[in-house]
């Protein structure tokens, strides 16, 4: 069932062209700057003489490619999660998955899963393409997969967070204006905390969470954070669905 | 016992304090058509929305088939197929495409929805609109594959919010056979302004206003009170109302509009003929004689504008399914 509502999803977002015109222009844009790192490699790698500040072709490219990923997945998710259900608030079509025999949380979670598969249809695609250097140096693996894992959970703690302000209004663009204030809220808490890390507003920050996997770390603390992060705003989702019933 | 598809218990519904449903209770057995009458504002959508489980009730319970809509949800709702006011059509989608969502949604097992989808299109006549994108159908096609999504999973109740609003004749009259039809083997709840409507599709009837149950009975009740035993009688020589006294049976007579009389007469008693005989004999002039038809709108505002006979009946009823 909760397949079925994530495949209805799927199907919204690639029945008119919106979905096809945003993988083409974000792979793009990321294409654009693995060339550019790809470019620029030689020549800032023959510009350092000391052999420490050399580092590999993976790690230059993909800090290159996913640092550009997250920044531009703050923008690209609440564009996309914006009418999840706002939209459907708004043509009024929440009766039709209300009285059919599913659950609020099979509704919310069919929905995020939708708008998750979407976007890491964007994850494997950049994931490929920098598998792609494999084919003239040896390239490292495990840098590449856990950069990947970790935008697949920022995407993912997008998604919920932008969902549940999709649940908020019955206005898509509000929700999505709404998300991305929280969005960029987060990511850049850790900048007002830069004088002192170990500050638990810091820890909040989306970004701080993220870094580890960007520095080729799967560290079990973030993937914790992020599934917590995803977890609260599903919840949260849910309840605010829950109300619409109880209070009309 | 068993048959009884919809059971409706005591519901009431609270917006911000104010009653807008109150201890509304009624029954649908298994085949039969239930009309939902009412004024503007008078609570049927509400009624729905809470027989649905679209919103919960303040108080009291919703039963389908025995099942309890607030307890068990998923299995309740697997016995509706729902028409609300606002059709909810993704209009993004082809006909087709949306049928089939509805079906899966649904739980119509994957190797018999496209069966289900081809049998909803064609008893709503939509077979030739399959490819057609939702958003770029005519009004009346659109309620139609509304109407396709409440029955594509073969329900045990259909409930139908205002299901003939947009249609053109024509239309309307195939939904009306397709609500019968469906009302023949399952249960259908209907809520319509358009009174004919009611007496054409519904098997009973129940009248809401302010929230409160006012007329809870079979069509043939309404029907009577409607036509009740008058007739309509033009002359162009009227006689006095006293020597149309003096026909047997009749047991009332006034002078109407346009130099018309109003004839009461006993029941069991058909004076028709007395009447046509007396005006031959005496040269009244007899051009026109008909049933004098209380128009449905009549019994309506009558029922809603708290006649005190309804609500008696009302407290009686409300009463009786106390006890």
């Amino acid at each position: 069932m909760i397949l079925n509502i994530a495949r209805k999803e799927l199907k919204s977002v690639f029945a008119s062209p919106m979905g096809w015109i945003i993988l083409a222009l974000l792979m793009f844009a990321f294409g654009t700057y693995y060339l550019n790192g790809v470019n620029d490699y030689f020549e800032v790698m023959s510009g350092a003489i000391r052999p420490a500040e050399r580092y590999g072709v993976t790690q230059f490219v993909g800090q290159n490619v996913y640092g550009l990923a997250s920044f531009i997945m703050l923008f690209a998710v609440p564009l996309l999660s914006m009418r999840l259900i706002s939209e459907e608030r708004r043509s009024q079509t929440l009766p039709f998955l209300f009285s059919a025999p599913l659950s609020l949380t099979e509704i919310v979670l069919g929905k995020f899963i939708g708008l998750v598969a979407f976007l890491s249809i964007l994850i494997v695609y950049i994931a490929l393409m920098l598998f792609t250097l494999n084919i003239w140096t040896d390239i490292d693996f495990g840098y590449i997969l856990a950069n990947s894992l970790g935008l697949f959970l920022l995407v993912a703690s997008f998604s919920a967070l932008g969902l549940y302000f999709s649940s908020l209004t019955s206005q898509p663009v509000v929700a999505a204006i709404l998300s991305f204030i929280a969005l960029f809220a987060l990511m850049i808490l850790d900048r007002f905390f830069a004088g002192d890390p170990s500050n638990t507003m810091a820890k909040l920050s989306l970004m701080n969470h993220f870094q580890s996997f960007a520095g080729g770390l799967i560290d079990t603390a973030d993937i914790a954070y992020f599934v917590l992060f995803i977890a609260t705003f599903l919840i949260l989702t849910i309840r605010r669905l829950d109300a619409d019933r109880l209070r009309g | 016992m068993n048959n009884l598809t919809v059971e409706a218990i005591e519901l009431t519904r609270l917006y911000g304090g104010r009653e807008v449903v109150s201890n509304v209770s009624f029954t649908v057995k298994q085949g039969e058509v239930l009309g939902f009458l009412g004024p503007n504002g008078a609570g049927k959508s509400t009624t729905m929305k809470m027989l649905t489980g679209n919103l919960a009730p303040s108080a009291g319970s919703v039963k389908i088939c025995g099942i309890d809509m607030i307890e068990n949800p998923k299995e309740a709702k697997a016995l509706i197929g729902y028409l609300p006011e606002m059709r909810p059509l993704y209009k993004e989608f082809t006909v087709d495409e949306y049928l089939t969502i509805a079906a899966r949604l649904h739980r119509v097992s994957s190797k018999n929805i496209k069966k289900a989808v081809e049998n909803a299109k064609e008893r709503c006549g939509l077979g030739h609109m399959s490819k057609r994108l939702i958003e770029n159908l005519s009004n009346g096609y659109q309620q139609r594959v509304g109407i396709a999504q409440a029955i594509i999973h073969n329900p045990m109740v259909v409930i139908l919010d205002e299901p003939t609003v947009g249609l053109d004749p024509i239309q309307i009259r195939d939904i009306r056979e397709l609500i019968r039809e469906i009302g023949g083997v399952h249960s259908v709840i209907l809520s319509t302004h358009i009174l004919p409507e009611v007496e054409i599709v519904c098997d009973h009837v129940q009248i809401i206003d302010k929230g409160k149950l006012v007329f809870n009975g079979g069509i043939d009740v309404l029907k009577r009170q409607r036509i009740g035993n008058k007739l309509l009688i033009g002359f162009n020589k009227a006689p006095t109302v006293g020597a149309l006294l003096k026909i047997k049976g009749v047991t009332e007579a006034e002078v109407a509009e346009n130099n018309m009389m109003r004839v009461r007469f006993a029941e069991n008693t058909m004076p028709h003929e007395a009447i046509v005989k007396a005006s031959v004999k005496n040269g009244w002039g007899l051009y026109q004689i008909a049933p004098d038809q209380t128009s449905l709108e009549d019994v309506f505002v009558q029922l809603t504008f708290h006649d005190a006979a309804a609500e008696t009946e009302a407290e009686a009823e409300a009463e009786a399914e106390a006890t």
